[in-house]
Order: C-alpha cells, then sequence, then structure tokens
C-alpha cells in the first residue's frame, strides 16, 4: 500500500480496541519468566556449548603475539576462535570497527577471541587463561584536545552544515546576546539484558536467536561480515530486554557466537560479560555544542546558531546535537554547524533519540538563560518564538504542531504561575527548591514496513512481521491493530514477531517503529479484508468487520465461515510517498520538573515531574506512557549522574559496570504525571500515529538543569549536574 | 573465574587453622563482593571455606551492658535489631544506607568490615593496581579520582574503603573479636583493624593469616543524638562520596567519623574537642593532611558542610 495523499477516515478510526489503554498482552510471559529472550531459548536449542568473549587489554596497536596453549589444555575447551583462525571476515554495513579484532586493535575492549567450552564456567576459566603481547599505539581520546581537527559530516543524511539570512550581523546587531557552551557526556543504553545470541548452523545455513531491535539491518551485515548468502542467516529475536539503541546493529556475541558454533560444530551461546558492555558496545557520544542567540528586547530571536563537535572512530558518525535547532524555533537568521573529529574510543552510536536528545539538553538550557536575560518567562519566551513551518524552508508547514498547547496546558497543572522567577528564594526545610521546564521535540520517520496476516477457521487472526518488541508494546499495539481491521476480539489475534522468515518492517529504532510497523499491518489487513470480501463475493469497500463477522447489506457472514477451511492469508505493506518532504513532521511536547537541593551538600533530588506530549495519535496510552516516564527517567539519569568517564591516557571508559556508570534507582524517581493532548495526524500514516519513546527523553536533562539553576542560582553547563558543580557556589550554612 | 576448592568449618578454631595452612584459602560468608571479585579474577582462592555453619550469629548482651554480635549477622538482622535500633542509631543507619535490601539480606557483620575497595581501576585487571597486583602501580593516581581517598592516602593508592557499617562502628570505638589458627582468641580495636595503604596497600588489615573475626562487641551505650548522614550521586545503591557518623551529646560534645574520604574509617579522636566549637573547626583537625586530586577536592568543603548540617541536626 502506498501512502501518498493524506490519510481519511478508516476503520482505525473506530477506535473501539485502538487507543484503549490495555494491558501488554505479553505481559504474563514476562511476568512468569516464560518470556524466551536470546540467550534463553533452551527448548530449540537444548545443549548448546558456552562462548566467552576475550577483550583488547588496550585501546589501540595490534596483537603482536596471543598465547593459547593454556586456554587450549584446559578442561571442556571445544574451540578458540581468533582474528587468526576465524577466516576471511568482512565488516557489517552498520558497524564502524570489526567485531573481531586482531591484529589490529581498534578500541578498548574490542573482542580478540571467542573461548568455547562445555560450560559456563569452564569457558570463563580458560578465557583467563589468553595470553596477548600487545604492541600500544598513540590514540586520541579527548574530545576536547582534538575538536578543532574536526570535519564536516552530514548528519542523519543531510547537510553538516545549514544557513539562512546573515546570521553573524544579526547576531552582532541584536541588543540581547548569548553565547554559551555545553557540554554532554559519553553515555551508555545500560539496558539490563546484555548483548546475547545462541548460534546454530546446519549445514551452510545458520540461524541466530539473539537480542536485536532490527531484524534485517541484522540479517544483511551477518551475511555480509561471514560472507554468506543472506538467504543463510535467520535471526529471531523475539523479545529484547531493553534496546535503547545499542541493539540497532549486531554485535560480538552474534558474531562470535556464529565463528564458536562454526568452529566447535554444535550450537554455542555467547552474552556479553556486563564489563564489557561499555568499551565492547557502541554508546552515545559527547558533545561540546556552542550555542548563540540574539534577539530584540521583546524577545523575539533574530538569529540562532548551533555548532557541535563530536568524536568517532574513523568512518564513524557525528552525534547530530544540532538537527532540533533547524526546525524548533523560529528566527530568520540561522545557523547550523556539525564537526567531527577521530577519536580511538569505542564506536559511538545510536541511543535513545540520537542527536536531538544530546542537544536539546543543551538547547533548552540556552533558551533559558536568554529568557532570563531578557526578562521574559521561559515558557513566554518559547512561545513568542513559536513557528508552524520549518524556519529553514519557510515553504514547509508541519504536519502537527502544538508546542505552544503542550506549554500552556502543563503550566496550568504543573503550576507553574506559583514558580518564583528569583532563583534560590524558596525553602523547604534543608532543601532550596527550583521549579524547571523545557520543551520536549523530536522528528517523526516514515520507514516502510510490512506484515503477513492469516485468517483461520476458528476466526483467529495471526499477524507476522519482522518488528521487535523490544519492551515497547509492540505485541499489543499490533494486536490492537488487526483486532479492529479484523473486527475480531483482542483475543482471537496472535502475534509474531523478530523472525527474519517474516515480513520486513520498519524494526524498532527511532520512535518510528509504533507508527511505522502498525500501519504495515494495517496495509497486510486491507488487503486480507479484501480477500474476504471477494471471497464472499461482497463489495469490499462496503464491507464492514465487526463482532467476528463480515457484514455487507443485509449479508453477514462469521469470519470463520469465511476462512475457510484452508483459512485466508494476506502480505503487504506501507511505503510512503513525499508526505514527510512536504510536511514537517515532529513530535511535541513540555517538561516540567521540580528538584530540591540539599543547601548543605548540594545534593539535588526530583521532588515532581510532568510531560505533556502531543505526538499524534496515541495507539495505546498505557503502553505509551510507559514509554513517556521510562524516557523521563532516562532523562533525570543523563542530568544528574549518568557519565562514561574518560581515561585519557590510556583510552577506555573507566566505569564500565552498573556498580560504577549510575542510572537511577527507584529512590531517585517521583511521582511521574504524564499527559497526551489529543492529535491526530493525517500526514503521517493511515493510524495517524507517530512516536513517543523518544520524545519523552528530549529536553527532560536540561528541564531538570533549569530547575537546578531556579533553586540554587548555579548554571551549571557541563553534565551531569553533579553536587561537585554546584558546591562552591552554594551559600554558607553552620 | 578459577577452580577451587571447597571446605564446611565445623568450629571457628578449624576454620582459622584450615586457612592456615592454605595460603591461597578465603572464608566465603555472604559472597556478595568475594563471588563478585572471583567472577572477574580479581580474587583468585584456590579454596574456600565456608563458614556460613559456625554459631556465630546470634547479638547478645555483653557483662559490660553492651553488645556482641555475631560474625554471621546478616547486615539486616543487625539493621532492625530493637537493642541496636534504641542504642545504637548511628549503626542502624548505616547499615541502612548501605547496598541494597537484597545484598543486606546475604551481607555478614565481618564480611562488610573485609569488603574491598570499589576503586574502577581494581576492577579491571587491564589497569595496574598496587592493591590487585602488588608493584603494578596505581591507574586511579592521574586517573578517575572522584571517588577517592584525601587522608591518608599513598603514592601507591588511593582507594577507599566503601563500607557504611564500618564508620559506625568506628565511631562506636567497636571491639573486634578474633580466632587465630592455633585457637588463641584476641579483641582488635576497629581503629586498628583496617591499615592505611602506605605502600603496601595490598594488605588491607592487621589480621594475621588464617584469623579469623567471630564477633564485633559494642562498648555500653552512650547516648546523645546518632546520626549517619551519607552524600552521594543518587538516592540509594551508590557508595559515599562522603559520609558522616557522629554521636553528639547534649553539650555539644561527642564524636565524629567520616567514610569516603580514606582506606579506612577516619576518625581523629583530637578532633572531636573542637566539636562545641563547630564544623569548621573539626574538619579542619580531621583533613589537616589531606592530599585531594584536582577531581576529589570537592570532598573537603563537602565533608565539612555535611559535617556541619549533622551538627546542626544534633542540635536542632
Amino acid at each position: 500500500m502506498r501512502f501518498e495523499t493524506p490519510a481519511t477516515t478508516n476503520p482505525i478510526d473506530q477506535l473501539t480496541v485502538i487507543g484503549k489503554p490495555i494491558d501488554r498482552i505479553d505481559g504474563p510471559l514476562k511476568t512468569t519468566g516464560t518470556a524466551r529472550y536470546g540467550y534463553e531459548h533452551h527448548e530449540a536449542v537444548p545443549n548448546p556449548a558456552y562462548g566467552y568473549v576475550v577483550g583488547s587489554a588496550i585501546a589501540k596497536g595490534r596483537i603482536a603475539d596471543m598465547d593459547l596453549a593454556a586456554v587450549k589444555a584446559a578442561p571442556g575447551v571445544r574451540a578458540i576462535v581468533t582474528a587468526d583462525n576465524a577466516g576471511k571476515l568482512g565488516k557489517g554495513e552498520r558497524n564502524t570497527a570489526t567485531l573481531l579484532g586482531g591484529p589490529e586493535i581498534e578500541h578498548y575492549h574490542q573482542a580478540i577471541a571467542l573461548v568455547v567450552a562445555d560450560t559456563f564456567e569452564q569457558a570463563r576459566a580458560a578465557a583467563g587463561l589468553v595470553h596477548v603481547d600487545y604492541v600500544k599505539a598513540e590514540g586520541a581520546f579527548d574530545l576536547a584536545a582534538v575538536k578543532d581537527t574536526g570535519e564536516p559530516r552530514p548528519l542523519f543524511g543531510g547537510p553538516a552544515d545549514t544557513a539562512l539570512g546573515d546570521f553573524s550581523g544579526a547576531f552582532a546587531a541584536a541588543p540581547v546576546q548569548l553565547d554559551a557552551t555545553y557540554t554532554t557526556p559519553d553515555q551508555a543504553h545500560a539496558m539490563m539484558e546484555p548483548h546475547a545470541s545462541i548460534a546454530a548452523w546446519t549445514g551452510d545455513k545458520l540461524t541466530l536467536w539473539t537480542s536485536n531491535q532490527m531484524i534485517a539491518w541484522g540479517v544483511g551485515d551477518v551475511a555480509k561480515t561471514l560472507g554468506i548468502p543472506k538467504e543463510n542467516v535467520r535471526l529471531i529475536s523475539p523479545f529484547v530486554g531493553g534496546g535503547f539503541g545499542g541493539k540497532l546493529f549486531v554485535r560480538s556475541d552474534a558474531l562470535l557466537a556464529a565463528l564458536g558454533a562454526r568452529a566447535a560444530g554444535r550450537p554455542v551461546k555467547v552474552a556479553l560479560q556486563r564489563p564489557l558492555m561499555f568499551n565492547n558496545t557502541t554508546h552515545r557520544p559527547a558533545t561540546i555544542q556552542r550555542i548563540r542567540i540574539g534577539a530584540t528586547r521583546d524577545g523575539k530571536i533574530t538569529a540562532i546558531g548551533h555548532e557541535e563537535w563530536s568524536g568517532n572512530l574513523p568512518g564513524g558518525r557525528p552525534e547530530g546535537a544540532v538537527s532540533q535547532t533547524r526546525l524548533l524555533y523560529a528566527g530568520a537568521n540561522r545557523m547550523t554547524a556539525t564537526r567531527l573529529a577521530a577519536l580511538n574510543l569505542a564506536e559511538g552510536n545510536a541511543m535513545r533519540a540520537p542527536g536531538e536528545a544530546s542537544g536539546m539538553m543543551a538547547l533548552e538550557i540556552a533558551i533559558d538563560e536568554m529568557a532570563e536575560k531578557l526578562g521574559i518567562d521561559p515558557i513566554e519566551f518559547r512561545i513568542l518564538n513559536d513557528t508552524q513551518i520549518d524556519p529553514e524552508k519557510p515553504a514547509r508547514p508541519f504536519s502537527q504542531r502544538q508546542l505552544t498547547e503542550c506549554f500552556r496546558a502543563g503550566a496550568d497543572r504543573f503550576g507553574w504561575s506559583k514558580r518564583n522567577p528569583q532563583p534560590g528564594k524558596v525553602r523547604d526545610g534543608r532543601w532550596t527548591i527550583g521549579i524547571g521546564t523545557a520543551a520536549a521535540f523530536r522528528n517523526n520517520l516514515l520507514v516502510k514496513s510490512a506484515a503477513r496476516v492469516r485468517l483461520d477457521n476458528n476466526s483467529t487472526v495471526t499477524v507476522e512481521t519482522d518488528m521487535t518488541d523490544i519492551g515497547t508494546g509492540s505485541y499489543t499495539i499490533i494486536a490492537q491493530t488487526a483486532a479492529e481491521m479484523m473486527g475480531v476480539p483482542l483475543e482471537k489475534v496472535v502475534v509474531r514477531l523478530g523472525d527474519s522468515t517474516f515480513p520486513v518492517s520498519s524494526g524498532s529504532g527511532g520512535q518510528f517503529g509504533g507508527n511505522n510497523s502498525t500501519a504495515g499491518v494495517y496495509a497486510a489487513c486491507v488487503k486480507l479484508r479484501e480477500a474476504i470480501a471477494q471471497k464472499l463475493g461482497f463489495n469490499s469497500a462496503e464491507a464492514e468487520f465487526a463482532d467476528g463477522e463480515v457484514r455487507s447489506g443485509n449479508r453477514k457472514v462469521p469470519l470463520a465461515q469465511a476462512a475457510g477451511e484452508g483459512g485466508l492469508t494476506a502480505e503487504d505493506g506501507i511505503e510512503y510517498g513525499d508526505l514527510d518532504k512536504k510536511y514537517q513532521q515532529s513530535t511535541f511536547g513540555a517538561h516540567f520538573v521540580e528538584v530540591g537541593v540539599d543547601v548543605a551538600t548540594a545534593e539535588i533530588r526530583v521532588r515532581r515531574m510532568l510531560a505533556v506530549c502531543a505526538a499524534g495519535r496515541i495507539l495505546n496510552p498505557k503502553t505509551a506512557r510507559s514509554q513517556v516516564i521510562g524516557a523521563m527517567t532516562m532523562g533525570v539519569g543523563a542530568a544528574l549522574m549518568e557519565e562514561l568517564v574518560v581515561d585519557k591516557r590510556a583510552g577506555f571508559f573507566v566505569n564500565h559496570d552498573l556498580a560504577a556508570y549510575e542510572v537511577p534507582v527507584h529512590a531517585d524517581i517521583p511521582h511521574q504525571d504524564m499527559i497526551f493532548l489529543d492529535e491526530t495526524d493525517p500526514m503521517s500514516s493511515p493510524m495517524k500515529a507517530k512516536g513517543v519513546a523518544e520524545l519523552g527523553i528530549c529536553g527532560v536533562a536540561a528541564a531538570v538543569a533549569n530547575a537546578v539553576y531556579n533553586a540554587t542560582g548555579v548554571r551549571v553547563r557541563d553534565y551531569p549536574i553533579t553536587l561537585d558543580k554546584l558546591l562552591e557556589q552554594m551559600p554558607n550554612v553552620g | 573465574m578459577r577452580s577451587f576448592t571447597y571446605e564446611r568449618a565445623r568450629t571457628p578454631a578449624e576454620a582459622a587453622a584450615s586457612a592456615s595452612r592454605r595460603p591461597d584459602a578465603k572464608f566465603i560468608a555472604g559472597g556478595t563482593n568475594l563471588l563478585d571479585l572471583m567472577k572477574l579474577e580479581i580474587e583468585t582462592p584456590a579454596h574456600l571455606i565456608d563458614v556460613n555453619g559456625l554459631a556465630l550469629d546470634k547479638i547478645e548482651t555483653t557483662q559490660e551492658g553492651g553488645l556482641r554480635i555475631g560474625a554471621l549477622v546478616r547486615n539486616t538482622d543487625l539493621a532492625a535489631d530493637g537493642r541496636v535500633r534504641r542504642d545504637y542509631g548511628v549503626l542502624s543507619r548505616a547499615l541502612l544506607a548501605g547496598a541494597s535490601g537484597q545484598l543486606r539480606n546475604m551481607a555478614t557483620t565481618a564480611g562488610n568490615l573485609l569488603q574491598r575497595t570499589r576503586c574502577p581501576y581494581f576492577y579491571d585487571t587491564n589497569q595496574p593496581c598496587n592493591k590487585r597486583r602488588p608493584g603494578s602501580g596505581c591507574a586511579a593516581i592521574g586517573g578517575f579520582s572522584r571517588q577517592h581517598a584525601v587522608v591518608g592516602a599513598s603514592e601507591s593508592c588511593i582507594a577507599t574503603h566503601p563500607s557504611d557499617m564500618a564508620v559506625a562502628m568506628r565511631a562506636l570505638d567497636a571491639g573486634i573479636e578474633t580466632v587465630r589458627p592455633d585457637g588463641a582468641t584476641r579483641t582488635i580495636p576497629i581503629a586498628e583493624l583496617h591499615r592505611l595503604p602506605g605502600d603496601t596497600p595490598h594488605i588491607e588489615t592487621t589480621l594475621m593469616p588464617g584469623e579469623l573475626i567471630t564477633a564485633v562487641t559494642l562498648p555500653k551505650p552512650v547516648g546523645g543524638k546518632q546520626i549517619y548522614r551519607k552524600v552521594r550521586d543518587r538516592a540509594s545503591y551508590a557508595f559515599a562520596l562522603v559520609s558522616v557518623a557522629a554521636i553528639v551529646q547534649r553539650d555539644g560534645t561527642g564524636r565524629v567519623a567520616l567514610g569516603g574520604v580514606a582506606h579506612k574509617p577516619w576518625r581523629i579522636e583530637a578532633a572531636e574537642a573542637q566539636m562545641p566549637r563547630g564544623a569548621k573547626a573539626v574538619a579542619a583537625q580531621l583533613l589537616a593532611d589531606a592530599k585531594p586530586t584536582r577531581q576529589n577536592a570537592f570532598k573537603l568543603a563537602l565533608a565539612e558542610r555535611t559535617l556541619g548540617a549533622v551538627l546542626a541536626e544534633a542540635k536542632g
């Protein structure tokens, strides 16, 4: 199905199942521990060998010698995979460094060997006996030191730099100016389930049970790396224990499991051990961002400029922190610039709202600072500079843009009018209290997506698509879509996901999974409805599907009967025209945060949070809310604690476990309130939905930072905002 | 993890004797720290002596009116004990500030005292660490040292002791009862249990080879307001940047010990004479010899300010 013109009324608009806060249908499997994750397919692979990954002890250089004698002699060892014996390997299109290093080493903890043994304990013990002699090489590990060597790099397919009008002139002439530099640190996805795979070969055909967000990408990159046809690779990933972008790409667990299984002649399972997760896999790269804003005294932005510096392995991509500045606020004179320097840390890549999450961390502090300089309420300043058109391409309107409405609704609900704009004036016992806000913004991406739908003679509807559920609720919203389209109760829908033998979906990433994968299911259901109508001799345009029946005029036929003995199957997908070129499709929100800062210790604790989101039709308010409050939690982590600390001498992230890389715990997260504004977006798809999962994180950290400023009068521009950055400027006590 | 042999000891003396016969042996109780370290090959004992079967899990009143806490009393049980909550509030509060509920259910009193540092370089066997591999150097000096010691450190090691419980016990003047391989027992004042790193940071206590902690004794209650204040980046499940254990009497005299600043719970009795004059004076003396790194210099101001807040709370 091609989607080329705005959606009109369709069966989804009935909203009998869609739009309802339905519990996730895979919930019982998860709460009873029977959902099978990448490492757990015991029934499918009852007797695997175990692989243990050895990571490089240096960041850059080469392996001079690897002594494996003791490993080979260790109990239970079945195979040892190294670059020396793995045969010729390619590199996945979406991998920057090779997944099996050696003799060249590209980053710390790059996998250099897999030890395969009968038991996990034997593999782990034997891996400890690998002896490696390295020749170290000089590397670049300090973004600030190399930033000026950065070069322009395209940004998500768009230009590295953009410009409109005369930014320099307008900025220089502006009566009120801000010129400030912000930094965001490297961050880890730190998902609960590590990268994990089981590989089994049947002849020259490989099956990989794994944990992956994008099945078709994974098939392609496994095939390319191993040098085998795509048809010989099957990926199965029905459940994913957290991805956040870290599992968009196949990683060393998958490749090494495949190589290990080939070498050992039996299935092999590999999970990346937690201490490897931080340097072996990808992370959100650090940024340095300079923002300049010029405005008239009455608060109209006349010049806005945003420059970003980030670093990556040669061949990697920039973080993309300027992307939202191209679209968020009006202003006739504008510029953005993206510079990428070479670093020899692990590969930087996508993490929840890549680009925008980092960019909003800086931009939305800058807006708060500018509002203060102008003496204008930060919400009013944002509303004053709201725009309904793409500011860089004025001919493109936004399809829907309720930014102002989000702020108005949120201000009312949160009690913004009670905020004292003077910092440091509100006390509650030992706490000094502050309130902050920030815009939320994330683009909506259109990605083609297909599905297969089958109607059985007991009126069961089975949906198959290689879409993944990374904890988001894909199973549930897909079931709701099929139930709505086919007029059956939810219990009559079976959803099967995450298998490369199913039609290729959008996958899960970029908050595009919800809208696109359900639109693909919609398309397949339309085709199935046509097949049913045709079989019954109904006019498919008039046929109604409801209550387990097909109706047309005064005829009605139960679906089970319509299916017949053999059942009926239809396969189709959604493909998009140029509605996303003609219209800018984005999602919007407003975050509100109240913090308390301990007057003596400067410890920061979040007390209240609210997010108001406008993101198209909300397919399931319950799973959508879960996405947003989870993202808000991640935003608190970004604001207050998350930082991969770089050892700039040895070139690695030092705090590489979950004790030292802190993410929020329950005690850090207070009551989280969130509301969705009514919205349908006919430009996005027949579902009229967009995404929310990344919108929810964008702006949160800045809202926290602005609240900390309001509480203390201390403006911290370098994340995370830890107490040591406040302490010197806190008032004297005692 | 390396392979190891395993035995269950039947008596404390037998456990100590067994340990003295095997220099590569380790006692195991709750295992909340040791097992993690073994999995990472930071600890590689060839023999484990399981002491969980020793009947050291009682909390008893001593003749002097204090408490004897068995070495195997779990942190959860110790924190919840009525006598501890009533008479040694600083200890109960310190315990509850540490780790997580699940870990406290397993972790024992003696194991808590003997837990090892959380320095990230200690945890990465690719990196030099004098504590893990004597003579290899210290990667934390000149590296990521925000969490590290500001006092009592050396050119060899700037690690901190991570325990909260031990800081409170230091303020309470606890005694550490042990049994040695020859069956002899002794009581070590907690002040003398942990060593400063010097040039042998791998030797962390004054326990002799094989010597087993059997109990911790607390002198009879000293009253006063008992406060434990732990400062950290997140609200729970994080090690202290700085912590303060304080016992403050009505007249403003009392005791204070600091956590998160040194290789051992940090208390200087002489500094306590300054308590009636306020936190600044106490902190000046407690931290007089501080040599912080650029990354952890904030701990000096933080310790003083936290102490100030604690003394104010005690007064109010």
